[in-house]
């Protein structure tokens, strides 16, 4: 039914449906008829600035809080609880037992997801020592850095191989070494099989992993589909640099065209770029360099949520 | 169903070691002794300055004589009145003026007495701070009469092991113990668990638990992993004190007061019921717990129902010694202090029935107070933000 209602593809393609979600706390609407699909076996990304609703779609999505309308299915269930065994989860605020051993604690994450305990703690011991923490495997949690503590409690997110993998803000709090170890971990799960949702607000890590997207903005779905959908929202970026200053070839820039030192920066006008070529050298410009860009999925993402929103994201590959 | 009671497991399983293997736990194993110690040490100094302060003491201005046969009186009265504080007497040899000499006496700060007896013998005067029908007064009679009447006549005493009377008297102790061992151990437990929560919350762990079981089986797997810990810490304390009586008192177990159900019914009935009175109470806390975000905010909602806990205590001691009264009955009745009254019941009375109809009616209530606490944590457990706030914005809306 949910899938005939959301009008996706069928039984198996959508790893995660969401269909017309609300959530209100009080008299706050939190989450506002987010409406989404997440296909099987890809990386799916959750954008948005902070406070825009991401935490609370995905809790929603994972069954820790209860909408207050919509529906959702999650690996087919419409319970998503009932899919626990097949999902992972890393909240945004990270959580451990600071006395529990790394081994423990990563079985302890096993258990939860229906993994005996032996083998959660033979499987941790082989993550840790690929991760390069097998040293810390008998070493309580407290005397981890920062760092290590979120690859324990992503190694713990992973430990049962879940079909689905959920990270609320993966990337928050790493350095950049560890950012890449974590896009490259992403990369892995992916191809091995996994879905991955992550909400981000660091619009790089959306455009290097994802393949969709969906832009959230104060609590509803502004965008959502393919990373290049959003782009194609842009029409191509041309930047100019002649070796005339005036003359009739002014007349094929655009009325909105700005100037950036001695280079013109316009939007390529629906003519396409031939037309262009043509006026320019008919008349008389000079071209010294003429690039025709793609826009960038932060510009998408200013046109489609706003130069608001925008501002709140962070554009770099870093916090 | 499965999958519920497979989490609670999980969880119960985790909890129950983290606690069990951590250096609280022995602080925990320890904790009963520092109220034994200090009661000790409080109860034979406040004993010591109650002798003291309870017992006055008279100056008899008498002959060696006389003032022996008082002072024999005064044995017999002091092994008749047990531990009850009895007039100290002083001796004083008679001096020539009299009045001058009770004048003297009272005024002395050496001998500090509270009156003066002159004349014992002869015309009896008792001068000095008393009321004519005060103890003081009226100890001072009962010493003369003693002192002045013939012997009594000879009683034989026969002593048998007991009677009823004793009996019940032993009883009414077991039973109130009874009650005082589930009271504060059960308060204890509960606000472990409580603390635990919150430090679950403090952690974020909860949220990682909350999207990978259902939130109930959080809820069962704390508050039964609790109570497994503490049957652990009720084996220890068992052991020792069994292992101290009988090597300081020479197989005392045998002299404790019997329990009217008979031992081993009692040692298990006291389990139960301490089992249901720590789910009732835990499933309560629990739920508090989930309201709140710190501690502080834990000791605010908790204070209420640890004050209706200390007051359901004192209704459920008023049971005790009179198992089938009324408010025995009514008290059996209440879920929250069925299993204090039921436990005092075991000590006294030997019917099992009316223990196998509490265990059923409580076990309902644990069922509905676990079903409500469970269906209340899932709401609240993962909202965040000081409590107060929200009342306020309820009340606004």
């Amino acid at each position: 039914m949910l899938r005939q209602a959301g009008g996706h593809a069928g039984s198996g393609e959508w790893a995660v449906e969401a269909r017309n979600l609300t959530k209100d706390f009080g008299d706050t609407r939190a989450v506002d008829g987010v409406t989404l699909g997440v296909p099987s076996g890809s990386i799916y990304g959750l954008l948005g600035p902070n406070g825009a609703g991401k935490t609370t779609t995905l809790r929603i999505l994972l069954g820790i809080i209860d909408p207050s309308s919509g529906s959702r299915s999650v690996l087919g269930h419409e319970r998503p609880l009932d899919a626990a065994t097949e999902i992972g989860y890393l909240p945004e605020e990270r959580g451990l037992y600071p006395a529990m051993h790394c081994r423990d604690a990563i079985a302890f994450m096993g258990a939860l997801r229906g993994l005996s305990l032996g083998e959660g703690r033979r499987r941790a011991d082989e993550l840790l020592a690929e991760h390069g923490l097998g040293d810390w495997a008998r070493k309580p949690i407290r005397t981890l850095s920062k760092g290590m503590a979120q690859t324990v409690q992503l190694l713990g997110t992973i430990i049962h191989r879940p079909r689905l993998l959920v990270l609320d803000e993966p990337f928050a709090g790493l350095d950049a070494i560890n950012q890449v170890r974590l896009e490259e971990l992403i990369r892995r799960q992916a191809r091995s099989g996994a879905t991955i949702i992550f909400s981000t607000h660091v619009i790089a890590h959306a455009e290097r992993l994802c393949e969709r997207i969906a832009i959230i903005a104060k609590g509803r779905v502004a965008f959502e589909g393919a990373v290049d959908e959003a782009r194609a929202k842009l029409r191509p970026i041309v930047r100019l640099r002649t070796r005339t200053e005036d003359g009739p070839w002014r007349g094929a820039i655009p009325a909105g065209a700005r100037r950036e030192g001695s280079e013109w920066i316009f939007e390529l006008p629906e003519s396409g770029p031939e037309p262009l070529l043509k006026a320019l050298i008919d008349g008389g410009a000079g071209i010294e360099t003429l690039a025709i860009e793609r826009p960038g999925l932060h510009d998408a993402f200013v046109a489609i949520a706003g130069d608001k929103a925008a501002a709140e994201m962070v554009e770099g590959p870093a916090q | 169903m499965t999958h519920l009671l497979r989490s609670a497991w999980v969880i119960g399983r985790r909890d129950f070691a983290a606690t069990v293997f951590s250096k609280a736990f022995i602080f925990f194993l320890i904790g009963p002794l520092f109220p034994v110690l200090l009661g000790a040490m409080f109860g034979g100094i406040g004993a010591r300055v109650a002798s003291r302060a309870e017992q006055p003491r008279v100056a008899v201005i008498a002959s060696g004589s006389d003032f022996a046969k008082l002072s024999a009186a005064r044995t017999q009265l002091g092994d008749a009145l047990g531990d009850r504080p009895i007039v100290e007497l002083v001796s004083v040899a008679p001096e020539g003026d009299i009045q001058a000499q009770v004048r003297d006496l009272l005024a002395s700060p050496r001998h500090s007495v509270v009156a003066v007896l002159a004349h014992p013998f002869g015309e009896p005067q008792l001068t000095g701070a008393v009321d004519r029908d005060g103890t003081v007064a009226g100890q001072v009679r009962l010493l003369l009469g003693a002192a002045r009447a013939p012997p009594p006549a000879s009683l034989q005493v026969i002593p048998t092991a007991r009677s009823s009377g004793s009996v019940d008297r032993s009883r009414a102790i077991t039973s109130q113990t009874g009650q005082m061992i589930l009271f504060f151990l059960t308060i204890i437990l509960a606000g472990m668990t409580l603390s635990q929560l919150i430090e679950e919350k403090s952690n974020k762990v909860i949220e990682i638990l909350a999207a990978a079981v259902p939130i109930e089986s959080i809820f069962v797997g704390k508050l039964f992993a609790m109570l497994a810990t503490s049957f652990v810490g009720i084996a220890v304390w068992l052991g020792v004190g069994i292992a101290a009586m009988a090597m300081f008192t020479h197989g005392a177990p045998g002299s404790i007061p019997l329990p009217a159900v008979g031992s081993a019914a009692f040692v298990l009935l006291t389990l139960v019921y301490f089992a249901m009175n720590y789910l009732l109470l835990g499933s309560v806390f629990l739920s508090i717990g989930a309201q709140a975000s710190t501690v502080r905010e834990v000791q605010t909602l908790s204070m209420p129902v640890t004050v209706a806990q200390v007051l359901i205590f004192g209704f459920a001691a008023l049971a005790v010694g009179s198992p089938d009264s009324p408010l025995a009955i009514v008290g059996a009745v209440f879920p929250l202090s069925s299993p204090l009254v039921m436990v005092a019941r075991a000590a006294e009375k030997p019917e099992l029935w009316p223990h196998l109809v509490a265990i059923v009616w409580q076990a309902l209530w644990i069922g509905i107070v676990v079903y409500v606490s469970a269906r209340l944590f899932r709401r609240t457990v993962l909202k965040s933000g000081p409590v107060k706030r929200r009342w306020w914005r309820r009340a606004a809306i």
